[in-house]
This record gives structure tokens, sequence and C-alpha cells, in this order.
């Protein structure tokens, strides 16, 4: 994994005027992996766009990590639907304008 | 431009405390923040509402300003100054601010109402970036036939260009994600990225559904019932088809190889589905008629 893919968290967190420990929440609660890497802990870019969703639920909403993490699956469960009914609205496309 | 009752937004009391307020904010936030329903416009839009009632009714002199002149809006300026004049206190103007800073997508536009009364720069307290920049979206209106092949494309979005690969079989409603084509991020975070989403309209001969395309072609009667050649557009140009006497109307036949490109495989095709249509000939002549008549006359139970 090349280090320009990875956020030092603590950077992150003091943009954010966030605590560290928020980070260490979300990693015991399995929502996040941290990456050590010489004594650092990263965290993946791929991840930000996520942590920063769970940081607004949990600062701006005021929702625990218990929360995140439901939302998260719900979140999960709602994309693969509209993903369904995507195919499904295409697939009826099908039968509009028949003659 | 209309009154907004920021108060009804907040379903709340005139006379909320600071405490209410807060209170209903949160639980609207809840329901309707864009990071609980993706994709849905409408929550987009009412989270907008109650961020901007919240903006206003969270803050004392916001909130007093409104509920002082908020229904007169039209006139509020006018009573700011003759209140400054009469107490000969100086006012100052202060100037708009124009500049907005960059808002997180979801919460940085407020209504002309709220401009009107606190200026366009006055939304100040709405998220701003600070380490990854925001994500774009954009919306790319195509034919059927621009993803028949894989094909670049440039695009102007937020007056970038960006030079754009489009796989072949991209499907109606896919969405696509350009890594750090979005806005810059901030000290040191990574860019937002850009969210293309495809709108394909219908072909007016070929209806799609995945890799897989259906087609109806008319046969005429003579061909249905005695069979021939006929030549059928495809996407790849026309092929030869042999039809079997007494071919039926509805029978459907299946072009393997023929219909739409795979998304992200290379060289692979969905197949092409045929309906036949046998068309009747109408305006018959009076010889057509009589011959008919005599052909009826053979099959006595019309089967």
């Amino acid at each position: 994994m090349e280090t320009r893919d990875l956020i030092l968290i603590e950077h992150f967190c003091a943009n954010h005027e966030i605590e560290f420990s928020f980070f260490n929440s979300l990693n015991e609660f399995g929502l996040i992996k941290i990456i050590v890497q010489e004594d650092n802990k990263y965290l993946h870019q791929e991840q930000l766009k996520e942590v920063e969703k769970m940081m607004r639920m949990h600062y701006d909403l005021n929702i625990n990590m218990e929360g995140i993490d439901v939302i998260f699956l719900l979140l999960n469960r709602i994309h693969n639907l509209q993903d369904e009914l995507r195919i499904t609205q295409n697939k009826l496309k099908l039968y509009d304008n028949e003659d | 431009m209309e009154f907004i009752d920021y108060y009804k937004i907040l379903e709340i009391q005139k006379t909320s405390t600071e405490a209410d307020i807060k209170a209903a904010y949160r639980k609207l936030a809840r329901k309707y923040h864009p990071d609980l329903n993706p994709n849905d416009e409408n929550a987009k839009m009412k989270f907008q509402q109650i961020n901007e009632a919240n903006e206003v009714l969270s803050d004392p002199e916001k909130r007093k300003k409104y509920d002082k002149y908020g229904k007169d809006w039209k006139h509020a300026d006018e009573f700011e100054k003759a209140n400054q004049q009469q107490s000969q206190s100086r006012g100052s103007s202060g100037g708009k601010q124009t500049n907005r800073g960059e808002y997180e997508d979801f919460s940085g536009d407020f209504s002309e109402f709220f401009e009107s009364m606190y200026g366009s720069g006055a939304g100040g307290r709405s998220k701003q970036t600070k380490f990854r920049g925001q994500d774009l979206n954009a919306e790319l209106h195509l034919n059927l036939m621009d993803v028949y092949k894989t094909q670049q494309q440039t695009l102007t979005v937020n007056g970038k260009s960006i030079r754009l690969t489009i796989p072949a079989g991209v499907e109606n409603g896919q969405v696509i994600k350009i890594t750090g084509h979005g806005t810059p991020g901030v000290n040191g975070g990574p860019n937002g990225d850009l969210y293309i989403t495809f709108t394909i309209a219908n072909h007016p001969k070929f209806k799609r559904e995945g890799s897989n395309l259906y087609a109806n072609v008319d046969l005429d009667l003579y061909t249905a019932l005695l069979g021939g050649d006929i030549q059928v557009d495809t996407l790849d140009g026309k092929v030869k088809l042999k039809i079997a006497p007494e071919t039926q109307s509805n029978t459907k036949v299946k072009l393997k190889g023929k219909g739409f490109p795979v998304y992200k495989k290379e060289g692979e095709f969905g197949d092409l589905y045929i309906t036949y249509n046998v068309k009747l000939p109408t305006h018959l002549t009076e010889k057509e008629k009589e011959l008919f008549t005599e052909l009826s006359k053979l099959r006595t139970n019309g089967n």
C-alpha cells in the first residue's frame, strides 16, 4: 500500500478539531480500519468519505457508535435496493410505448 | 419571494427556548440529513430549509430581527434605517459579504428570503470544507448508440475540462466515480470525487435490458405463410434471416451475440431477440377479396 493513499489520523483530527478517541471508538466498533506504520496511525484515503459521514452523524446529529453501525448497515441495504430498483425500472422500460 | 415561517419548519412555537430549538433541529436533521437519505432530493431540500431555520432561530440576533421584521421583510431595511436615525446610532451598513466559502454540498444554499434579510454571506455557520474536497455530481445524457462502443469524451465540470473514458455497455441510471475530480482538498486533504450519472435515452428501434436487445420486425403475410429471406437491422449492421414457412405472429428468434456490449467485458455481447409481427394486407382489391374468399372455403374451420 502506498503511503500517499494514507491519511495521518492526527492530521485529520487537527483539521476537523476532533478527538483522536473518536477514531479509536470507530475502530473498536469495526467501522474503520486503522493502519499502523512506524508508530503512526493512518486511515486509507478510500475510507475518508465514510469517516466524514460518521463524523457528521456523531457530532452534528448526536448519534452514538451503535447507531452509526446500524445506520451504515441500513444504508448499505438502501444502496443495494436502489440498484435493484434501477435495474427493475430499466426492465420495465421494455414494456413502455408498446405498439 | 415568499415569507418563510421558520418556526413552522422546525415545528416549534414562537415562545420556544434555545434548548427547544436545538432539540427540534436535531430531531428533524436526523430525519432529513442527506447522509441518511441517499439520492433523495426532497430530503435534501427539506434539510436545507431546516438548516436555514436553525441558522436564524438559534442565533439570538438573527432571531430578534426575524421576529421583529420577518413578516414585513420587504420593509425591513426601511424600518432599520428609521430606527437607526431615531436613536442616532452610528449604524454601519456593513457591506454585503459575497464570499460564501466552500460549503458542504448539502448545507450551503439559503433562500432568497434569508438573503434579503441577512445578506448572502450571513450563513457563516455552515460547514466549510476543512480537509477532503467536496464531491461533485454531474448528469450525462446519451443515446444508446453513444454507449455501444467505448469512447473518450471531454466534459466541462465546474469550468474544468475532464477527459473521460465512457466504457461500452454503461446502463441507464448507472453512476460512475471519477476519483479526485471533485473540488480540491484543503490542508493537504485529498480532492473530492466526481460522480457521473448516465441517463440513456430509449432507442426508437431497439429496447435494451442489460446486454440484451429486443426489436420487433414486421413480416408481410406471404413471407410469413410461404417463408423467404428478409434483412433486419442490428446495431452492428444488417443481417439476412431465413423465415420458415407458416411463421406465426409473435414468434421470437434469438440472434446470438448481436445484442449490446457487456459492461467492462471487452468483446462480449448480449443477444438480440427479434419478435415477428405479421402484417395483414389492407385495402384489398376486388380480385384479392375474391381469392381470399376462395381460400377461406378451403378451410371451413378457419384455422
